[in-house]
C-alpha cells in the first residue's frame, strides 16, 4: 500500500499490447500527445506547458491517463523504438486508439483499466514491471 | 474476443511476421473498443499518405512493413498524398520532400495497395454496395460510404486501415453493427438549401452543434451526389460525425424510427454563423481552391463552363483538386483543357489540406468547401474563407 517502503504491490488490468517490460515509473496526471509532444530522436517531452516538459521518457514506465492529439502519434512511438528512446512500458487509466496502435507497432507493453487508479498508486521513481500478456502490473516502492 | 481458426493462425504467425503484426493491431483495437469478434471486409482506404503529415516516422514504418512482407489481401486504395505525383514542381514542392513522398508511395505499391490517391474512391471505381463491410479512414469518405452508399465502416486511422487491408478484417463494433447506425438526434432543417455549398454549411453547422452521433435530417430537400459529398466532409471536419440519415435521400433512413429522439432545428441564421466562423480572411483572396473533397467529373464540367471566355487575374491563382480517374475522364471531355486555358491548374493525387500550400506564395484562400477552410489555416498557415463556387472562382478572375 502507499507509504509501505520497499513493499511490492500487484495490480490487475487489461493487457492491450501483449509484451513485457520493466523500468522506473514516470507518472503524469495529464494526457500525452506523442505527435508534437515527444521528440522522437531524443525521447524528451517537449509539449509546452506539460508537467513533464523537458523529461526523458527513454526506458521509463510511463503512467498517464490517456492519449490525445494527432493519430500520427502512433508513428512517433514506433520511431522512438527505432531510435532507442521508447518507454519500457505504458500504463494508462483508459487507453485509446493512438496509444494502442503505437504500442503494438513498437512492441511497447500497454496495460489499462487497473483495479486501482494508476495515477494515484504509482509514483515517479517506483520500480514497475508490466506484463501485457496477463495485464499484471507490479509496483515496488524504493525504501 | 472470439477469433476463427484462420484468424488465430495469422495471430500465431502462421502466415509470416507482417500479417501477424497486423493481426495483433486489429485484435488490440478490438479489445480497446469492446468488439466481440472481427468481420471480413471488402475494401480498405488508407490515410496517412502525405509526407507532410506522417513525416520521417511514417516513412520508416511503411518501408519496414513493406520489407517485412506486408501485402494487401483485399482491394485497397490511398488517401491524398502531399503533392501531385507528377506536377509537384508547379506546386513549389522541393526535391527532398518529393523524394520522401515517393518513398511512401513506393512502400504502399510494394504492399499491393493501389496508389490512386484520393478522398473520393467511391467516384472512381472503389464503390462498395449497401451492407458491405469496409475499413476506410478518410473521414469524408467514411461518412459518404456509411450514409449515402449504406456500406459499413468506422473511422479508421492510417495504421489500422493498413492492418485491415493486410488481414482482410476489422473489429466488429460501432458502425459495423445495426445498433451503432441507429439515429441519435433529429435535425429539422428550416432553411432552403439551393446549392452544394449550402449543404456544406449545413454539415459544418450540425457537426459543430452535435460533435458526434448519428443525426437524422428532415426537411433538407434532395441534394445530389456532389452536395452530399461536400456535406459529409463538413460534418466530419467540424465534428466527429461518421454517419447520418436523410429522409427520402439516404438508403437506411426508413429502417429506423426517430420517435423519442432529441430534436434540434437549424435555420438560415445557423448557416450564416458557420460561414462567418470560417471566414477569418483579412485580405482579398489570391487563391481559389475547388475540390475538397476531390472534384467529380460533373464539377469539373461546371468549372470549365464557368471559365468560358474568362481569365485568372495576374498574381492570383485557381487551383482545382481531383482524382486521377476523374481527371482522365474530364481531360477526354475537354474540361481540363478549358480550365487550364483560362489560367487555372488542375492537380491530382493531393489537395489543399495535405500539401505544403504555404510554399505556393499565396496568402489567402477562398474555397467552396467548409472542410478546406476549416483546416487550411492550421495545416499551412494561410488564411481562408468560404464562398459559393461561382463567387469563389470569380474573386480570382480578371475583371471583364
Amino acid at each position: 500500500m502507499a507509504g509501505d517502503g520497499g513493499r511490492e504491490q500487484r495490480y490487475r488490468g487489461r493487457g492491450i499490447a501483449k509484451f513485457y517490460g520493466r523500468g522506473e515509473a514516470l507518472v503524469s496526471s495529464q494526457a500525452i500527445s506523442f505527435f508534437g509532444g515527444v521528440d522522437p530522436v531524443t525521447g524528451i517531452i517537449r509539449e509546452r506547458g506539460h508537467e513533464l516538459c523537458g523529461t526523458d521518457i527513454t526506458g521509463r514506465v510511463l503512467v498517464f491517463p490517456s492519449g490525445k492529439g494527432s493519430t500520427v502519434g502512433s508513428y512517433v512511438i514506433y520511431q522512438l523504438r527505432k531510435t532507442g528512446h521508447a518507454p519500457a512500458a505504458i500504463v494508462n487509466r483508459e487507453t485509446e486508439a493512438i496509444i494502442a496502435t503505437g504500442c503494438i507497432l513498437a512492441e511497447v507493453p500497454l496495460v489499462d483499466r487497473l483495479d486501482a487508479d494508476p495515477i494515484g498508486v504509482i509514483r515517479t521513481g517506483d520500480c514497475v514491471e508490466v506484463d501485457g500478456a496477463t495485464g499484471s502490473v507490479v509496483v515496488k516502492r524504493r525504501p | 474476443m472470439f477469433l476463427t481458426k484462420e484468424e488465430e493462425a495469422i495471430l500465431a504467425g502462421g502466415e509470416g511476421r507482417a500479417p501477424q503484426k497486423a493481426m495483433q493491431l486489429i485484435v488490440a483495437l478490438g479489445d480497446v473498443f469492446g468488439a466481440e469478434r472481427l468481420v471480413k471486409i471488402e475494401s480498405a482506404q488508407i490515410s496517412g499518405v502525405s509526407y507532410g503529415n506522417i513525416g520521417d516516422a511514417g516513412v520508416e514504418f511503411l518501408e519496414d512493413w513493406a520489407s517485412a512482407g506486408a501485402r494487401a489481401r483485399i482491394r485497397s486504395t490511398l488517401n491524398p498524398a502531399g503533392m501531385d505525383l507528377k506536377r509537384w514542381r508547379e506546386m513549389c514542392v522541393d526535391e527532398e520532400y518529393s523524394s520522401k513522398q515517393m518513398r511512401i508511395i513506393r512502400a504502399f505499391e510494394r504492399m499491393g495497395v493501389e496508389t490512386s490517391c484520393t478522398c473520393t474512391p467511391y467516384l472512381v471505381g472503389n464503390r462498395p454496395g449497401r451492407g458491405a463491410h469496409i475499413a476506410w479512414s478518410e473521414s469524408s469518405a467514411v461518412c459518404y460510404a456509411n450514409s449515402v452508399l449504406g456500406a459499413m465502416t468506422n473511422r479508421e486511422g492510417g495504421p489500422s486501415a493498413l492492418a485491415a487491408s493486410i488481414t482482410g478484417r476489422t473489429p466488429c463494433y460501432g458502425l459495423h453493427t445495426r445498433e451503432g447506425r441507429r439515429p441519435t438526434v433529429e435535425v429539422d432543417v428550416k432553411a432552403e438549401l439551393a446549392t452544394d455549398y449550402d449543404y456544406g454549411l449545413l454539415g459544418y453547422a450540425v457537426g459543430r452543434l452535435l460533435g458526434c452521433g448519428v443525426p437524422f435530417f428532415r426537411g433538407a430537400g434532395r441534394p445530389g451526389p456532389d452536395g452530399l459529398k461536400i456535406m459529409c466532409a463538413a460534418l466530419a471536419a467540424s465534428g466527429g460525425i461518421a454517419m447520418f440519415h436523410m429522409e427520402g435521400v439516404t438508403p437506411e433512413a426508413e429502417d429506423f424510427s426517430t420517435e423519442g429522439l432529441e430534436k434540434v432545428s437549424i435555420g438560415r441564421k445557423d448557416l450564416e454563423e458557420a460561414r462567418e466562423r470560417l471566414s477569418g480572411l483579412c485580405g482579398e483572396p489570391d487563391l481559389a481552391c475547388i475540390g475538397c473533397p476531390h472534384c467529380s467529373v460533373e464539377e469539373l464540367r461546371d468549372l470549365a463552363a464557368l471559365l468560358r471566355g474568362k481569365r485568372v487575374a495576374r498574381g492570383k491563382g485557381l487551383w482545382v483538386w481531383t482524382s486521377k480517374g476523374a481527371y482522365a475522364e474530364a481531360e477526354r471531355l475537354g474540361y481540363i483543357g478549358a480550365i487550364e486555358a483560362a489560367g487555372g491548374k488542375v492537380f491530382t493525387d493531393t489537395c489543399m489540406v495535405v500539401c505544403p500550400l504555404a510554399r505556393s506564395g499565396y496568402r489567402h484562400i477562398v474555397s467552396n468547401s467548409c472542410k478546406a477552410a476549416h483546416y487550411v489555416p492550421s495545416t499551412s498557415g494561410l488564411s481562408a474563407s468560404v464562398a459559393e463556387t461561382r463567387a469563389a472562382v470569380e474573386s480570382v478572375l480578371e475583371d471583364t
